[in-house]
């Protein structure tokens, strides 16, 4: 029996290593429908930032346009954000975090926000490597326009109307896969307590994080046959292995039999311990990931879980070599060049 | 064919020397896109230039890149004129494609240079030629296979040289200069350069009466073109953002943006850049990013041209309404799509005014000059953090991608203007924050930055309608509120946008308007005009919103031409929605072929006291 733990400090109860309770998380009340999943994402969003000890002025938040994209004023009101365009919230996202590197970046999009109108710059942010935790709530609709189909709605799904949608869905973690993104993951809105460990691991994780999480429109797309129902998550999810991520400075018992997990280290040290469930896998075997997504969909399951992680990628923050003062607080005199260098431009050109 | 050279009144009259035209001419040199002509024509440029001698130099090129004819064209006077003209004295035909049609462009009795090897004219007898053993030169140098051609392009800098008499030693500075000090690559050129001079020395008589001599009227001056200058203004602006998109004719200001950078704003002990330079996946990515990276408070651009700005413009549209500072540099050239890609225009400026959906008005500045580009390079920044909206940079190709003689850069003599931005300590004193309240009545609101750890600081970003405090809101009094402010806010942009330049003529009675760089041909056509009786006033705007002294100008005036290279007259309309009341005295002059304007169009073209 072996035992993974962290030191802490003292602190009364019901109080991070910030000194925030977890009612200093929230955000405004959602506007989403009663029952929408992206409610219950929010509040593992709120639980995981609590439990992650965020500093709420230390991360921003951005999203595109959909139901999905609302959602950030509901949670972390104390956290700037900013609602961009629809399917752009990546170059947003990348333009802020260079520009100050010293946040931690949360975006929520939509599977329209990201597989239809957005899926140019969400490639291009995965390839990038942009220090963002990426979560996409997955419904497979337009909510907000009143319920036409996305780019991951399900073949053959129809539409209130009675029609039939003819084309295979996008699924966004192949995407990421094949965009060599470090941390991808799907889950289900449905199994909250894997949707805050897997958002817990992505703030922790210094590069782009996707979160596909299947997140029911009960309002547009919640017949038990969608993939993309609360019946079919429920009756279908089959997690790929049993998630906890420790945070540092914390105190975690996980118990252990030898070989029957994975701990791996992140960027910021916190550790996710990965318990073995009933298959074999590999989460740093990018093609493993890719077969398995594929077994499941020809299998009609929801496998969810971290299915890759690869922490060893440089993120643009390491690549663009940024000096460690953010560039958004460098002071006048190292912005602006000292006079005697202008004096050698002109003479270059005279 | 005839060889002699006509006589010219304005020159010497002795019968027994030869006529001579001293620092004024405009020599083109036809080329085949991709040959590597660059170099030669730089080295001649430059080097007129350091003989002190005023010049401008304009590459006309297609949208290719191998195999198409191009032209570069280099204009010396000695009155220190700059405009494009529509004939020229010398030509240097190297492309036998357009041989006969380069010809045509000549004056009479103008002079071209040509490879012995093309078939002898039979057109012109008027011109003097001077046949060039381009071929023969070459094989006695031997240049390495791969440099072949491009060294051959230095026989014609060689000959040239020789007959107008410009100084080897500058054109051996001018290449220090073009291959930034690298003495191998110099020597290279100079080889071929020396050996074509020699050769023209002993074998030619010169029978034009082209010349040039050493003046002194570019003393401490700089020769550069508009992007590199905009590109380091920007950088003495304290530029620490930028994301681009590649496009002609606005590519080199990015690029040179990634040069001067990592010499000019690396951290001297760590080598971290204080800057970050993104090559995005397309415009819409360039908007974004160069906006993310203006909110969370970086100073912060982008640089594109006509079909960029299109993608860009729902970006645009929501920095606007989110009051984010940003500055957008349009290097302006032809029409949708693929257009005339490699031709000037100013046809963005109505478009740029409006950029967006909904009610947006933008604030505009434009450069005629290099030293221009670099002050509003910088001032562009200051603007756009103490506006809190997007500024537009409104140069073009002609000025963006060409070569002009210029003041050197000043320093900025001001510190950077950051705007009303509160940190912790201010809301702490206050104690009270709305992202969108006007305190002072001038239309800017205060805003805080991301990271800001004050409890009050906080507010969230968006397009949809906000009340003072940020908060999302529907109310119509909200939305009107919102859109007067805004409004109140361009009006007092008015008081610090730069205004314009006013030139004088005594006995005026007309005036004239242009922006940007019809400036040279209107500097020049009002010499021109005013020889013929007819003296100007002239008011180059810089910026939009209009300062007071525009209207005032028109007020002056009971004619006003507006000089403008686009269709529409689309900076005339905007003075007439400016100044309705007397929007039948402005006349439109608009000059839309994708060539600059020339000072003998708008000679010919400004008739006063006739209909317009």
């Amino acid at each position: 029996m072996a035992t993974v733990t962290g030191t802490t400090l003292p602190r009364p109860a019901n109080v991070n290593l910030v000194g925030l309770e977890r009612t200093d998380y929230k955000g405004l009340p959602s506007t989403l429908c009663q029952g929408c999943g992206h409610n219950s994402i929010s509040s593992q969003i709120i639980a995981a930032c609590y439990e992650m000890s965020v500093a709420p002025e230390r991360l921003v938040k951005f999203s595109g346009i959909g139901c999905s994209s609302k959602s950030p004023a509901y949670f972390l009101s104390r956290s700037f954000g900013f609602n961009g365009l629809h399917g752009r919230m990546p170059s947003l996202a990348t333009g802020a975090l260079l520009a100050n590197r010293s946040m931690k970046g949360i975006g929520v999009s939509g599977d329209g926000d990201t597989a239809s109108i957005g899926i140019g710059q969400f490639i291009h942010l995965l390839r990038r490597n942009v220090p963002l935790v990426y979560i996409v709530e997955n419904n497979g609709v337009y909510g907000l326009t009143k319920g036409q189909f996305s780019a991951t709605a399900d073949k053959g799904a129809m539409l209130k109307k009675g029609e039939a949608n003819p084309f295979h869905p996008v699924d966004i973690c192949i995407e990421a896969l094949a965009a060599n993104c470090g941390f991808v993951a799907r889950s289900f809105a449905g199994d909250p307590r894997q949707v805050k460990e897997l958002i817990k691991a992505a703030l922790s994780f210094e590069g782009t994080a996707v979160l596909d999480i299947i997140s029911p429109c009960v309002t547009f797309n919640n017949r038990d046959e969608s993939t993309k129902s609360y019946a079919w998550g429920k009756q279908h999810e089959d997690p790929i292995h049993d998630m906890t991520v420790i945070p540092i400075r914390e105190e975690i018992e996980v118990e252990l039999e030898p070989g029957e997990a994975t701990t791996v280290e992140m960027h910021d040290g916190s550790r996710v311990v990965l318990k073995k469930l009933e298959r074999q896998y590999d989460p740093t075997d990018r093609m493993a990931a890719v077969t398995l997504l594929e077994q499941a969909r020809v299998n009609n399951e929801l496998l969810t879980g971290l299915l890759y992680l690869n922490p060893t990628q440089p993120s643009l923050v390491d690549i663009g070599n940024l000096a460690l003062t953010p560039l958004s607080e460098l002071a006048e005199d190292v912005l602006r060049p000292a006079p005697a260098t202008l004096e050698l431009i002109n003479a270059e050109f005279r | 064919m005839s060889q002699q050279p006509v006589q010219e009144s304005l020159t010497s009259t002795q019968p027994a020397e030869p006529p001579r035209i001293v620092n004024d001419f405009s020599m083109v040199v036809a080329t085949i896109n991709g040959s590597g002509s660059q170099t030669s024509n730089m080295a001649l440029i430059r080097a007129l230039f350091r003989m002190g001698v005023p010049v401008s130099g304009k590459n006309l090129f297609p949208s290719n890149i191998q195999g198409l004819p191009t032209w570069f064209t280099i204009r010396a006077s000695s009155l220190g004129y700059t405009a494009r003209r529509e004939k020229v004295e010398i030509v240097v035909a190297m492309n036998p494609a357009t041989f006969l049609e380069d010809l045509q462009t000549l004056v009479p009795g103008g002079v071209c240079f040509y490879p012995d090897h093309f078939p002898a004219p039979k057109e012109r007898e008027d011109v003097v030629f001077y046949p060039m053993p381009v071929q023969s030169l070459v094989k006695e140098i031997d240049p390495p296979k791969e440099l072949r051609e491009y060294i051959s392009n230095m026989a014609y800098v060689g000959i040239v040289a020789s007959i107008l008499a410009i100084e080897l030693d500058e054109i051996r500075r001018a290449l220090l200069t073009h291959f930034r000090g690298k003495e191998r690559a110099v020597e290279s050129n100079m080889k071929m350069i020396a050996r074509a001079h020699a050769w023209a020395e002993t074998q030619l008589t010169k029978r034009d009466p082209y010349m040039v001599q050493r003046d002194n009227q570019t003393e401490g001056m700089i020769l550069i073109d508009g992007n590199t200058a905009g590109a380091l203004g920007s950088i003495y602006g304290g530029v620490s953002f930028a994301a681009w998109y590649p496009i002609t004719p606005a590519s080199s200001l990015p690029e040179s943006l990634s040069e001067y950078l990592p010499q000019l704003r690396k951290e001297k002990d760590t080598g971290r850049a204080t800057y970050a330079v993104v090559q995005a996946e397309d415009e819409i990515a360039a908007a974004g990013m160069t906006i993310g990276a203006g909110w969370m408070g970086a100073r912060s651009m982008t640089a594109t041209s006509g079909p960029g700005l299109s993608l860009m413009a729902e970006y645009v549209g929501l920095a606007f309404f989110v009051e984010v500072p940003i500055v957008i540099w349009d290097v302006q050239r032809m029409g949708p799509g693929t257009g005339l890609p490699t031709r000037t225009s100013q046809g963005d400026v109505m478009f740029v005014r409006y950029l967006g959906h909904g009610d947006t008005k933008h604030v505009m500045l434009f450069p005629a000059t290099p030293a221009e580009c670099f002050e509003f390079g910088w001032r562009a920044f200051d603007l756009a953090e103490r506006l809190q909206t997007p500024v537009f940079v409104m140069s073009d190709l002609d000025l963006g991608m060409n070569y002009w003689m210029s003041d050197p850069f000043e320093y900025p003599e001001e510190p950077m203007d950051r705007g009303k931005v509160l940190d912790a300590d201010d809301l702490e004193q206050i104690g009270t924050f709305g992202r969108y309240r006007d305190i002072e009545g001038d239309g800017i609101a205060y805003r805080t930055l991301p990271g800001n750890p004050h409890p009050l600081a906080t507010w969230f970003a968006r397009g949809t309608g906000h009340n003072e405090n940020a908060l999302y809101s529907e109310r119509a009094e909200d939305w009107a509120g919102n859109m007067e402010r805004l409004w109140r806010k361009l009006d007092t942009a008015r008081d610090f946008v730069p205004r314009p330049v006013l030139f004088r003529q005594s006995g005026a009675r007309i005036g004239l308007i242009g922006y940007g760089t019809t400036d040279p041909a209107i500097q020049e056509a009002r010499d021109r005009l005013s020889a013929a009786g007819v003296p100007t006033n002239y008011l180059r705007l810089r910026s939009i919103p209009f300062t007071h002294d525009v209207r005032a100008f028109i007020e002056e005036h009971d004619e006003v031409y507006v000089i403008e290279m686009n269709t529409d007259g689309q900076m005339r309309q905007l003075l007439q929605l400016e100044v309705p009341e007397h929007a039948a005295r402005l006349r439109s002059l608009s000059y839309n072929t994708g060539l600059p304007v020339s000072a003998r169009w708008i000679v010919a073209n400004v008739r006063p006291g006739k209909e317009g």
